[in-house]
């Protein structure tokens, strides 16, 4: 088609039943339509999206040999793509097309039906007057390179990593810490079936070891991301581990050797509850198993003098490299797994709980530890003054749900509390007493888990916590009393107990703003990184290609943990398979008018521009625009345009909106 | 159209001013001993600034007799509309020369004030004037037999093409000896572009600047300042110095003559050709550059431009789409 063509326009207005009928006087919309210029059909249909409505476009764009049409309907996230293809089904460039957004921008705020009609004809007569303008359009296809990276080697990462791995797609799963496991490889047992969570993890941990498909990379970052969709570039930062992981066996026999006869450093996998030497292996089922230097404390790396008996030990294996350095490598993959996780709630942030000032008060994630039969008390619920706690209170919501910290539910906490509730008592047979706010435990045999440990023999409170201060009449034995409101008595109560555990939130991680931005997505207010849509794109995030798996976007359970990160391998998966995507040409291009005077540069929120430094120009990558049109609007001398929105179209469809 | 020109021996000129500070004038002065040439291949038939023509001798012409007529200056007065009626019914060519004729130039930023408040500040409060009657200067007047007038005073100040009909336009305060002499060229040769172009560049000064290699990718202002509140660096970047520059959203042309003589372009070649308005495009460009997030400190920030309408508009608050402040 030339543009010498003279413009033929087909309207059509959806009554969408009563949705837009009821509000719209969408007959009178059409007869006005009629008297646009260039429009050659105007009609109104019950259901434009239904087949029949398609193909009554279909008809008329053959019989009234229409190059143009305009629907007016839904907001054009649901059809623009279906009234789209309809069109090229008649042979027209489905540019060709503008859709009016009579519903959501009109007939459900509005109740006023003159009022109502007359802003349809209004919105109508804009896309008239713009369609004219429309230029035929071509989706780009733009290859999707194999390989995923997922980001995060916690429960999430792992299962997002084997299920991909399993579909033979090559894998690169990156930790940050020695090994992989995250936290749930610090849990005891697991809600609500109590089966240990380590009998689960270990066998996932170490089929990532054993996969073909997953390069597993431990101790390292990500630094850099460019490209886009289909062909990410990642620069990756490996930490020196001062050990050669393909030549470590991990027998540990250097860990033995070490000059320091005693371990004395605080065990960062115990949360400081025990005491690691400075070469370490985090805990026995570490993946990989390999040890790692600690250089803070390794008097080889910190002096240079040590008399390196790991070193000897090591002997022939000669897995030890003091000399080792930092590389940075680059990665190309298609599509990205973020699945950084969370950390837990800094207690001392609720200072009249005492958490950090009595020694005797604890938080949740310690107390896996030292209920967990692997950890520094070898399962031996010791408190830190050596004593078996005999009456122990379990705050709960500390940090959730709380205008002073976080408003929002962990969503875990009263479970977990309720598992560590009979944990400990099936430890120590101590009087367990739960302080809550509402009992929260909702999903499959959640309720039945709490009946379950409700009838064990627990104290439930209901009420917050107001204080935790030590016991007057006892001396120094560091006995502790809580007071709360029990709101189902209407007293104020004061339990003296031993032993205090705090029910900590999950929070975003702290660095959880730089990989935002690294990785160009959105955060929620909480600092969550954020979803595309809460309902329908739970696991994309706004950048293609990126996808979301674990608590890095919400506090959530194991079992909708593994749900989700098998939802993101699976879509990372299609999006490999399929080998290309398609491009919205909504993009932007520099003519060769540009002056090259940088504005738009830093502007552009997918980093899609770049300055040529040759031509001494900017120059858009059309894979990565969006656009968004910030630097269409930016440019001081006009030498930026964008598809679907330039000058023309604009001022047209602005004309025509106001020359009522 | 050269047939045309070749047809008369000596093609006919004509020069005129509207509201003008003379500049204009001067640019063509500026020519030097170029000057000479365009005497000598031109006939020019009235220059008020220059030569002694009265309007009467244009009207006496013949419809398009004249080949070219240069109109500089704002218009306000019906007089200057009058004449503007005149030289294009006279020419065949009107063009708008400088920016006060092309953009409104820096009269037009009158339309910023009503005409009330600026009549009552001229003839009542401004600081030298004594005029107890609070006389105003009336249309017209009577005395002795005498029956004198005088030209309104309209709303606004208005750009030649809001006026009358432009061929084309030749930008600048004042426009600069070359392109003025290449556009004299190009219409003496009939070598014009299409009608309504401006006879500059359309791309926008960064092209031309030596300072562009100094421009930084991010400029990230933390503050603004006005030339005279700093030292400048002869050779950097005015921006990356937070020198508010109207170079990326200015028309090129005249070979960066500000920049190079250590000034930032003050924008009066005017925006390029695919621009509506330069200064909402060089304030969203600026603004959005601008580095704090936070209110209070973005406010900081802008502080250091006390006159955006002056700095953003200098030159084209006529043709800008900021509509003038009611009467």
């Amino acid at each position: 088609m030339t543009n010498k063509e003279p413009i033929r326009i087909g309207f059509y207005i959806c009554h969408c039943g009563t949705n837009i009928a009821g509000t719209v006087d969408v007959e009178t919309v059409a007869r006005y339509v009629a008297t646009l210029p260039g429009v050659a059909v105007s009609r109104d249909y019950k259901y434009m999206c239904s087949d029949p409505g398609q193909e009554l476009i279909l008809r008329d764009i053959q019989e009234h040999t229409l190059n143009r049409v305009v629907v007016a309907s839904c907001s054009p996230l649901l059809h623009e793509q279906t009234f789209r293809n309809a069109i090229q089904k008649a042979g027209l460039n489905p540019f060709y097309f503008q859709m009016v957004n009579v519903r959501e921008h009109n007939s459900w705020v509005h109740t006023d039906r003159l009022e109502a009609t007359q802003k349809a004809m209004a919105l109508a007569r804009a896309a008239v007057q713009r369609v004219p303008h429309h230029k035929p359009l071509e989706v780009k296809k733009v290859p999707v390179q194999p390989g995923v990276l997922v980001l995060g080697g916690g429960i999430a990462g792992i299962h997002a990593a084997l299920t991909l791995a399993g579909g033979g797609q090559k894998v690169y799963l990156l930790e940050r810490e020695a090994t992989i496991g995250g936290h749930m490889a610090k849990f005891d047992k697991t809600f609500p079936t109590l089966d240990c969570a380590a009998c689960i993890l270990t066998p996932k941990m170490s089929a990532v070891r054993a996969s073909s498909n997953i390069t597993l990379w431990t101790y390292s970052e990500v630094v850099k991301v460019d490209g886009y969709v289909g062909n990410y570039k990642v620069t990756v930062r490996r930490k020196p581990r001062y050990v050669i992981e393909d030549l470590c066996t991990g027998c540990r026999e250097c860990v033995d050797a070490c000059v320091y006869r005693d371990a004395k450093f605080s065990d960062e996998f115990n949360l400081g509850l025990g005491k690691r030497k400075p070469i370490y292996m985090p805990f026995p089922q570490a993946v990989p198993p390999v040890v790692v230097i600690d250089p803070q404390t390794c008097i080889e790396l910190k002096t240079g003098k040590c008399k390196k008996t790991c070193l000897e030990a090591c002997g022939d294996r000669h897995a030890i490299d003091f000399q080792q350095k930092e590389e940075i490598v680059e990665i190309t993959v298609g599509t990205i797994i973020v699945a950084t996780g969370f950390k837990i709630f800094d207690a001392r942030r609720t200072p009249y709980y005492g958490y950090g000032v009595y020694p005797n008060v604890y938080n949740a994630l310690e107390v896996e530890r030292l209920v967990n039969a692997s950890g520094p008390t070898g399962g031996e619920i010791v408190m830190r003054n050596g004593q078996v706690p005999k009456r122990v209170a379990i705050v709960h919501c500390v940090g959730s749900r709380d205008e002073n910290t976080n408003r929002w539910c962990s969503r875990v906490c009263c479970l977990y509390s309720l598992k560590l509730a009979h944990l400990i008592h099936e430890h120590t047979r101590a009087e367990i007493y739960n302080f809550y706010i509402d009992m929260r435990t909702p999903g499959k045999s959640m309720e039945e888990f709490y009946t379950r440990i409700a009838s064990e023999g627990m104290h439930l409170i209901r009420g917050k916590v107001a204080d935790v201060y030590p016991d007057p009449s006892d001396g120094a034995q560091g006995r502790l009393i809580v007071q709360a409101e029990d709101t189902l008595l209407g007293r104020i109560v004061k339990t003296p107990v031993d032993m205090v555990v705090l029910a900590v939130a999950l929070e975003p991680q702290p660095d959880a703003q730089d990989v935002r931005r690294m990785f160009n997505m959105s955060c929620g207010a909480e600092g969550f990184f954020l979803e595309r849509h809460p309902k329908l794109a739970p696991v994309n995030t706004f950048t293609d290609g990126i996808f979301l798996a674990g608590c890095c976007q919400g506090p959530k359970d194991i079992p909708d943990t593994v749900a989700q990160a098998g939802a993101a391998a699976a879509e990372a998966y299609a999006l490999s398979c399929r080998g290309h995507i398609e491009q919205e040409p909504n993009t932007a291009s520099v003519l060769d008018d540009c002056s090259g005077c940088k504005s738009c540069i830093p502007l552009c929120p997918y980093t899609a521009i770049s300055f040529d430094a040759d031509r001494k120009k900017a120059v858009i990558n059309e894979a990565l625009c969006k656009g968004c049109g910030t630097c269409v609007a930016s440019c001081p001398s006009g030498s930026i345009k964008q598809n679907l929105f330039e000058d023309e179209e604009i001022f047209s469809e602005i004309e025509g909106v106001l020359a009522c | 159209m050269k047939r045309r020109l070749l047809m008369s021996a000596k093609p006919k000129v004509a020069f005129y001013w509207c509201a003008s500070c003379g500049g204009c004038e001067e640019a063509v002065v500026d020519l030097a001993e170029d000057i000479l040439g365009v005497v000598e291949a031109v006939d020019i038939v009235l220059w008020p600034v220059a030569m002694d023509f009265k309007k009467r001798d244009v009207e006496a012409m013949a419809d398009k007799s004249i080949v070219a007529a240069l109109v500089n200056g704002a218009l306000r007065t019906s007089e200057q509309e009058e004449m503007a009626h005149l030289l294009r019914r006279k020419s065949q060519y009107l063009i708008a020369y400088g920016a006060c004729a092309h953009l409104g130039g820096i009269p037009s930023l009158a339309n910023q004030f009503p005409r009330e408040q600026i009549l009552k500040y001229v003839y009542e409060d401004g600081p030298a004037i004594v005029n107890e009657q609070k006389t105003r200067p009336q249309l017209e007047f009577k005395e002795n037999g005498w029956h004198v007038h005088l030209p309104e005073f309209r709303n606004v100040v208005r750009s030649l093409d809001q006026v009358v009909d432009v061929d084309y336009y030749i930008p600048g305060c004042p426009p600069t000896p070359q392109i003025t002499k290449a556009a004299i060229g190009a219409l003496l040769q009939g070598k014009l572009p299409a009608k309504g172009a401006v006879l500059a560049p359309d791309i926008a000064l960064c092209d031309e600047c030596p300072r562009k290699a100094s421009k930084p990718t991010d400029l990230s202002f933390t503050e603004f300042k006005r030339p005279h509140q700093k030292v400048l660096d002869p050779e950097k970047c005015f921006l990356a110095q937070g020198i508010v520059c109207l170079g990326p959203a200015t028309r090129s042309g005249c070979e960066a003559a500000c920049t190079k003589g250590n000034m930032p372009c003050s924008g009066c070649f005017g925006p390029t050709s695919r621009v509506k308005d330069q200064g909402a495009k060089i304030l969203s460009s600026l603004s959005a550059n601008v580095a704090p997030k936070e209110e209070a400190e973005i406010v900081k920030v802008l502080d250091g431009i006390p006159d955006p309408v002056g700095t953003f508009y200098r030159y084209g608050l006529a043709k800008s789409l900021l509509r003038r402040k009611g009467a």
